[in-house]
């Protein structure tokens, strides 16, 4: 469908942000919720109790047919022909260069979603909003040859996120998927409120939570059910800020910052989810073999946690320097000031000989004045299991 | 969202109360701090300093973003809102009352301050 670049789309749940009186933003073009009140509020509430969000932005891809695993499996980094039927997956998807287009979940649907009817093989693959149409792009292109179809389902979808500690007993009464069957990076089809959704136990906020695929037709429904049924425990609509101050907290890579097209995984720490001994060639392979090993002897610079001495928050494209002579030895990534900590926090990349957690010396250039900060290892948080 | 009538504005989103004893009171306006989001940082001219009409004279660190704090008169800095320091967070709940910023001496005032209808008028366009 082709779409005027200049005017964001509008998710199935615009008029519900709208009358909650929510701060919107053109976000990957995409109209989206920012915040609803206090962005602190919806952090704290996530880590409290439970937030919901809307990420129909989101761009969800399905891949079906005989060879619909052959196909992920050469266009991805990942071992998807591995993936048992209900499961999810990380993972990246490189150019022939090795750098980074995007990262990805990839699930293995069970059947019996919504939306069109589904082939016995059947995968769905979410990309980010920013990179949707070139994820589409590359997967199309990279499917010539295999006897499977790859289709763009961003309209097909609309995907609600309920994300914290109360969310399992927000969702349990509403649906008749047993919950504590639904471990991790798993999904099953079924029912929530009487909406008929992928239900994910995945998210991107370092807490428990679940991701609702459904159709955009029943976003609104399964909305206010939700809310009505979270709201005795606290849980409160959240917008994309606290969401980004979420996943930094928890570590967690986003596109454009700790990711690019000039950064393998290994550059970026997450060379685990290129698996080299899956069956047959996948594109970036060669590339992606040399940075393993460049990763190895000569790591080049290292992803790292920073915590400010003060109160000035180091922010995405400050440089990190040596506090003793000023030298440039990294950048920022991400960076915001934490409510779990209560000190600004950043991800930097940053060169290997000052990456060690607890190394002194080194400080961010905050709009010229050289801030102290604390190298620590990531994640800055981890909720207890 | 009301703009106190007694207040004048700038166009960089300031309020400035009437002089007591030539000593007006700076803050920014609610639409500035909605904008902002939560302000989680306050750097504030020192007791003692000159600040001039329309220089940067501080800054405002919100989550998404810092903004430069802009003087809407000229004149010395004779109290900063120590209660602002500490707890930022009276920017958004209070703007125009306990999440004041700075009192200055006024020596010079622009011309081109706002009423609290222009100001409304201005910020809404």
């Amino acid at each position: 469908m082709p779409l005027d670049a200049r005017k964001p789309r509008r998710t199935a749940l615009d008029a519900v942000h709208r009358s909650l009186g929510a701060t919107m933003t053109d976000f990957a073009g995409w109209d989206m919720p920012l915040r609803y009140g206090s962005e602190r509020d919806e952090h704290q509430a996530v880590r409290t109790a439970a937030g919901l969000f809307d990420l129909s932005h989101m761009g969800e891809i399905t891949v079906t047919g005989p060879d619909a695993a052959a196909l992920l499996d050469h266009a991805l980094v990942g071992n998807i022909g591995a993936l048992r039927p209900g499961r999810a997956r990380y993972t990246m998807i490189c150019r022939a260069d090795g750098g980074i287009l995007d990262d990805l979940i990839v699930y293995r649907l069970a059947g019996g979603r919504p939306g069109p009817a589904g082939a016995a093989d059947e995968y769905l693959v979410v990309a980010n909003a920013a990179n949707a149409d070139t994820v589409l792009g590359a997967l199309t292109e990279r499917a010539a040859g295999f006897d499977a179809v790859v289709r763009d389902d961003r309209d097909a979808y609309a995907l609600l996120a309920v994300q914290g500690p109360a969310s399992p007993g927000i969702l349990a009464p509403l649906t008749d998927v047993p919950l504590a069957d639904l471990k991790y990076y798993t999904g099953a089809p079924g029912d929530v409120a009487g909406v008929p959704a992928l239900i994910a136990r995945t998210g991107y906020t370092g807490e428990d939570g679940f991701e609702l695929f459904v159709s955009p037709g029943d976003a609104e429904r399964l909305w206010a059910a939700l809310t009505e049924a979270g709201a005795a425990v606290g849980l409160v609509p959240c917008g994309l800020s606290c969401r980004d101050t979420l996943r930094l907290e928890a570590g967690m890579p986003l596109y454009g910052h700790e990711l690019s097209t000039a950064l393998t995984p290994f550059d970026a720490g997450l060379g685990r989810v290129v698996k080299f001994d899956k069956a047959g060639d996948f594109v970036g392979r060669a590339a992606l073999e040399e940075a393993a090993g460049r990763a190895e002897s000569a790591p080049p610079r290292r992803l790292v946690g920073l915590v400010a001495g003060g109160r000035r928050v180091p922010r995405a494209g400050y440089a990190v320097v040596a506090a003793a002579d000023g030298a440039v030895i990294g950048e920022v990534t991400s960076g915001a000031p934490s409510p779990t900590l209560g000190r600004p926090i950043a991800m930097a990349y940053v060169d290997a000989a000052h990456a060690e957690p607890g190394t002194a010396g080194v400080a961010v250039d905050i709009r010229g004045s050289h801030e102290p900060h604390e190298v620590v290892a990531l994640p800055f948080y981890q909720r207890e299991k | 969202m009301s703009n106190p009538e007694q207040l004048r504005y700038s166009k960089e989103h300031e309020w400035l109360s009437p002089a007591e004893d030539g000593v007006a009171t700076v803050g920014i306006t609610e639409f500035a701090a909605n904008a902002l989001g939560d302000v989680v940082y306050a750097q504030l001219p020192e007791a003692g300093s000159t600040v001039t009409a329309g220089e940067t004279c501080g800054e405002l660190e919100s989550t998404k973003s810092v903004s430069d704090l802009y003087a809407p008169v000229s004149g010395e800095v004779t109290e900063v809102n120590d209660d602002v320091v500490d707890d930022p967070s009276l920017v958004n709940s209070a703007p125009f009352e306990g999440g004041w910023l700075f009192k200055v001496r006024v020596t010079e005032e622009p011309d081109d301050l706002l009423s609290a209808d222009e100001y409304t008028e201005f910020s809404a366009g």
